[in-house]
């Protein structure tokens, strides 16, 4: 096991008008598991293969540990691919299917035989090890899929391409926790790509939040929650996403409309930004007691565990995310604080730094 | 009407499951739409078609097989005297072995063809529609004009087939003397015909297979001959289960073509089952024998199909 480097990295479909991976070095580490998160179409998918092989990179060059692979075919890169839906060899018993990477390479019959025992054992598949592969149900079937890639002895890592979107909620984490088991037990590098926040969040290591073809973000699950670097990942990770709110630097002050919500951090620029906030963070006070902003309730949508009460600061909606039995009701003037470390204050997408406390301290 | 509201509003899971589907499939069971069984005459105009296209036509050789028909008033009740005679018939038994055994050789042949065509059209690009027009020609072209074209081709002295094999290989061919080469024709005739049909139904279940299939493969280390073996030809069972089935009917009912390329002959070497059908029905007149000829022709395809399509969707399970 290695781990697995990408060194400018791209890939375009179309000869280079566009990219669809755009050329990233990267490196992911042996032994970890990773999730890779983005929306539809933002080149997930696309980097997943070039890692298989089954894309040859438009420019880059790919490593597994000190061996370069980026001209090696699939079948020579020892990756496990895992996707969106079960693929299996319809006709064959579960045994075969798992035996088939391992025959395929002329293994001898009797290391054929020890691999897939220990791999259905490791899966849970032995009670079914005789049963035809297509009569398995999905969650199942998605099992088998695996269980073909982990039989091969060194996989270099575990690609995951959506690997729950067949399988219904319920079994979904049944499988998630499966999936985390088998890494802990196996060591294996894993990369399990899902547009699902939660999914990525509550299984990896480390998140990866990939964009238009780049990534913008990696981190732990809680960094990424905390201090996004990214506007992106401030609307894509959390439920409701971060508020963005535009805004203004002027006299070091930043200001929403008239009103000033905290000091500029030195060095920056006056100028428009953006503040982003999560809904978890803004807090619904008193005018007297704290800088803010002046908003108007538009609606309160009660969750049971807490309430998210939908509020309007000039033309832009900012979400707060408050205790149950909030007492806000619609139309009523509210005053939003916005603490400092929590908020952040970004330029053309990009963080560009931290709100801090207006006079120097944080009134409370 | 009220309970069922209730159980409609509470939030989902706090509502007692135990008498929520009771009380759905008694509100079910009291139907209150008005019932209007006029739709009913709208089958009528298929109703009406069936009849005048199969029911009609098949019973009137029903009729024409239990009768000795000497003209239109006078006939005689034979029961089925007829059938007895017809399945005793030497040459119609004749018929009926080399019917058959054209109709393995014409699978044999061209469900692989077919597959193998299939599998080498190319999957993408401008190739794509000229490879399909090109496969697909033959299958434009009219069965008589087929036969015409063929009983050309073939010829020894204007066709260019028949004088290749001639004059090129060296060999003495002549579709019109010689009982193998006749057969051999009529053989050629319809894999060049037909295989394009195997090919296209394959070719549209090869390209109905997801990728992933084709990268999971890639990542088992298949070789070409495994992919194919365990991917593509499991998956093209559907397609295929239809053209063994309509490659079997149509080859086992053969008509024109060969009428048209050797008249059944030379001697009775290309006599089909049909050709000789048409002789005793249309040549001789004889309805009586071709009734029943014809009933038990028909009943022979059917079971035949039906033998093929459960064991073909038999052993996919």
């Amino acid at each position: 096991m290695a781990d697995i480097r990408l060194e400018g990295v791209g890939h375009s479909y179309d000869g280079g008008r566009t990219w669809a991976l755009k050329p990233m070095t990267w490196t992911w580490q042996s032994s970890r598991a990773y999730a890779l998160l983005g929306p539809s179409g933002c080149g997930k998918t696309t980097l997943l293969n070039i890692i298989s092989g089954l894309i040859t990179p438009t420019v880059g060059r790919i490593w597994f540990g000190e061996r370069e692979v980026t001209g090696v075919p699939t079948a020579g890169r020892n990756i496990a691919q895992v996707f969106q839906f079960p693929v299996l060899y319809e006709e064959m018993s579960v045994y075969d299917n798992l035996a088939f990477p391992l025959r395929n390479r002329k293994f001898p019959k009797k290391e054929v035989d020890q691999r897939v025992r220990q791999v259905s054992q490791l899966l849970g598949l032995d009670q079914v090890l005789r049963r035809r592969s297509r009569r398995l149900d999905p969650g199942r079937q998605q099992i088998v899929s695996l269980g073909r890639g982990l039989v091969r002895p060194q996989v270099a890592a575990v690609l995951l391409d959506e690997p729950l979107t067949v399988v219904d909620p319920a079994l979904k984490w049944t499988l998630r926790s499966k999936l985390k088991e088998i890494h802990r037990d196996t060591g294996h590098t894993l990369i399990y790509v899902t547009h699902d926040q939660t999914e990525a969040l509550t299984f990896a290591d480390e998140v990866v939040v990939l964009n238009d073809g780049a990534i913008v973000q990696a981190g732990e699950p809680a960094e990424l929650f905390l201090s996004p670097s990214h506007e992106f990942v401030g609307h894509f990770i959390g439920s409701p996403g971060m508020n963005m709110v535009p805004a203004e630097i002027a006299g070091g002050v930043v200001r929403v409309g008239a009103a000033g919500v905290g000091a500029a951090p030195d060095g920056l620029p006056p100028g428009p930004v953006r503040i982003g906030v999560r809904p978890e963070f803004v807090r619904i006070a008193g005018p007297g007691a704290s800088p803010g902003a002046g908003a108007t309730v538009t609606g309160i949508d009660r969750m049971g565990a807490y309430d998210l009460v939908h509020t309007r600061v000039g033309e832009h909606p900012v979400i707060v995310k408050t205790e149950a039995g909030s007492a806000c009701e619609p139309d009523a003037a509210v005053f939003l604080h916005f603490p400092a470390d929590r908020t952040f204050l970004f330029r053309d997408e990009v963080r560009c730094g931290s709100l801090a406390p207006l006079n120097g301290r944080e009134p409370s | 009407m009220t309970e069922r509201t209730t159980v409609a509003d509470s939030p989902a899971g706090v509502a007692e499951p135990a008498t929520a589907p009771a009380e759905q499939a008694k509100d079910t069971r009291v139907d209150a739409r008005p019932k209007n069984n006029r739709a009913w005459w709208l089958v009528l105009p298929v109703v009406v078609s069936v009849a005048f296209t199969a029911v009609i036509p098949l019973m009137t050789v029903v009729n024409y097989s239990v009768q000795d028909v000497f003209s239109p008033s006078e006939r005689i009740f034979v029961g089925l005297e007829w059938f007895r005679d017809v399945a005793r018939d030497p040459e119609v038994r004749g018929a009926f072995v080399r019917t058959l055994l054209f109709s393995a050789q014409v699978l044999l042949i061209e469900i692989p063809l077919g597959v193998a065509i299939a599998v080498a059209m190319p999957r993408r690009g401008v190739s794509v529609s000229v490879a399909l027009v090109l496969v697909a020609l033959p299958l434009l072209i009219p069965w008589n004009v087929v036969g015409t074209i063929w009983q050309i081709f073939a010829r020894g002295d204007i066709g260019l087939g028949g004088w290749a094999i001639n004059n090129v290989l060296g060999v003495n061919f002549n579709y019109t003397l010689d009982s193998t080469d006749a057969w051999l024709t009529v053989l050629a005739m319809d894999v060049w015909h037909w295989t394009p049909l195997v090919a296209l139904l394959a070719y549209a279940g090869l390209r109905s297979i997801p990728q992933p299939y084709f990268q999971a493969a890639q990542i088992d280390g298949a070789s070409g001959w495994a992919t194919f073996r365990h991917i593509q030809l499991p998956r093209l069972r559907g397609v295929l289960t239809i053209a063994i089935l309509l490659r079997f009917m149509d080859s086992f009912m053969i008509y024109t073509e060969p009428f048209v390329v050797t008249g059944g002959g030379p001697g009775n070497a290309t006599s089909f089952l049909s050709i000789l059908l048409s002789k005793i029905a249309v040549g001789q007149f004889d309805l009586g024998p071709a009734g029943a000829f014809s009933l038990l022709y028909f009943l022979f395809v059917q079971v035949l199909c039906y033998v093929f399509f459960t064991v073909l969707t038999r052993s996919g399970r």
